[in-house]
């Protein structure tokens, strides 16, 4: 079992998942968002190539359009 | 310095990096601030009573009563009017020793570079996302610092793009999201786009005197349940269009389709130009004639120093930066190799409010097989 922070709550994962993968399995599969891993901002070209492990903090920033 | 604002400013002059000097500064900067809502409200107050001495508002909204929970520069008698009037009146209240310009129009991909050319610094209140993509491109294609903050319910996040140097609005959302509220739709507590529009005061304050944002290449959240603040990394992304080789297009033409907030492919298609051009003949004919005209290249210097008409060298991706070093007053003949190069920096040139502005045909390929005479040659083409 990996635990992780997942926007800010814990979450198992049976195995190292790549950030693609997490994403696909908490349902975020639409563009519009950006994603953070130990409070860095990760390209999304590069989700298929970063693994997440026990430990990461994930983050997925959704913009905010108010003013 | 007047002995009015000696004793205005008096808590400014004893603290490190302001001074007097910096005072002085502040005063011969230039700031504009798109939207004058919940964010331009306390940030527009804040820099005018810091005695930035030229403050830029546009806004195209009336106020209206649902806006006094959070917009605290307007009061009841404002209702109905135009925001840009009503703020600078009050702002003028406060401070009557600064010039605050009125823009009381949309910001579009017509007016955008022609009215943040003029300012030092931006700061993005708007209240969508159309608007804070126009802003990061315009301010890309000026080299001017972008100060941006968004605001949701009780959270805010701000940030500083510097173009050129550091990532920018598109290197952090590359699209919007399909669907998402505003804060008439899903609400906003009032006091946090107070909170952000102070911080984006600060710091255009900074970046006003000289000193570093400590937001450049960081995102700032900020959660009022909780009452954290949060930073994140923010790196260049390698697949930003802006961002990422360069400078890859120059105008704001692709704000032009309906999709906004959509990068598509910037126009250097001659055909669809509407930039006048010059013929090779022509232009040598003014040569000879020695009238009165830049011709500006465009090129790379290694091309330049192949063979040059012995124009002004300001290479395309520098003329963002260096547009300041031509003559307004007169009038431009842009060349490249051939046409795509020069006809981007006309468009661009135009758009910042170059009135007469051509580009050379076929370029200097043309030239060279058009009329064949070219004085610095040292490389056939």
């Amino acid at each position: 079992m990996q635990i992780i922070l997942f926007n800010n709550v814990s979450l198992s994962m049976e195995r190292e998942l790549t950030l693609a993968e997490l994403l696909v399995q908490q349902g975020y599969e639409e563009n519009g968002f950006a994603v953070a891993v130990n409070q860095t901002f990760v390209p999304r070209s590069t989700y298929a190539s970063v693994c997440i492990r026990e430990g990461d903090k994930v983050d997925v920033i959704v913009p905010m359009q108010g003013g | 310095m007047t002995p009015e604002e000696t004793q205005r400013y008096s808590r400014h002059f004893s603290l490190p990096h302001l001074g007097v000097a910096g005072q002085k500064r502040l005063k011969r900067s230039k700031i504009l601030c798109i939207g004058a809502g919940g964010l331009g409200s306390p940030a527009l107050h804040y820099l005018c009573a810091a005695g930035v001495g030229t403050l830029g508002i546009i806004d195209h909204d009336r106020v209206e009563l649902s806006n006094l929970q959070r917009q605290i520069l307007y009061n009841v008698k404002d209702i109905g009017q135009l925001k840009t009037l009503a703020a600078k009146s009050r702002l003028l209240k406060q401070n009557p020793n600064i010039d605050i310009i009125a823009h009381p129009e949309k910001l579009t991909e017509k007016n955008a570079l022609s009215i943040i050319q003029d300012y030092d610094i931006v700061l993005d209140g708007t209240d969508n996302f159309n608007a804070r993509y126009l802003i990061n491109d315009a301010c890309c294609v000026l080299g001017k610092p972008n100060i941006y903050a968004g605001v949701f319910q009780f959270s805010g996040e701000c940030s500083v793009f510097m173009p050129n140097n550091g990532p920018c609005y598109r290197c952090l959302y590359d699209t919007p999201p399909s669907i998402s509220p505003n804060c008439s739709e899903a609400g906003v507590l009032g006091v946090v786009p107070g909170i952000m529009g102070t911080i984006q005061a600060t710091e255009a304050l900074k970046l006003a005197l000289g000193q570093c944002s400590s937001l450049v290449g960081k995102v700032l959240r900020f959660n009022a349940l909780n009452l954290t603040f949060e930073t994140f990394t923010l790196s260049a992304n390698p697949d930003c269009p802006l961002c990422s080789n360069g400078q890859s297009f120059y105008d704001l033409s692709h704000h032009h389709s309906q999709e906004l907030c959509t990068m598509t492919s910037l126009n250097n298609d001659a055909s669809t130009s509407t930039i006048e051009y010059i013929t090779p003949q022509a232009l040598k004919t003014l040569m000879e004639q020695n009238s009165d005209f830049i011709l500006l290249d465009v090129r790379e210097p290694e091309e330049y120093e192949e063979c040059n008409l012995a124009g002004l060298l300001i290479p395309l991706r520098e003329l963002n930066l260096r547009h300041h070093e031509l003559d307004k007053e007169k009038s431009i003949i842009v060349h490249c190799r051939m046409d795509g190069r020069s006809l981007q920096a006309a468009e661009f040139l135009c758009q910042i409010g170059f009135p007469t502005v051509k580009y050379l045909k076929g370029g200097i390929v043309a030239w060279a097989q058009e009329i064949g005479d070219m004085p610095n040659i040292s490389i056939p083409l």
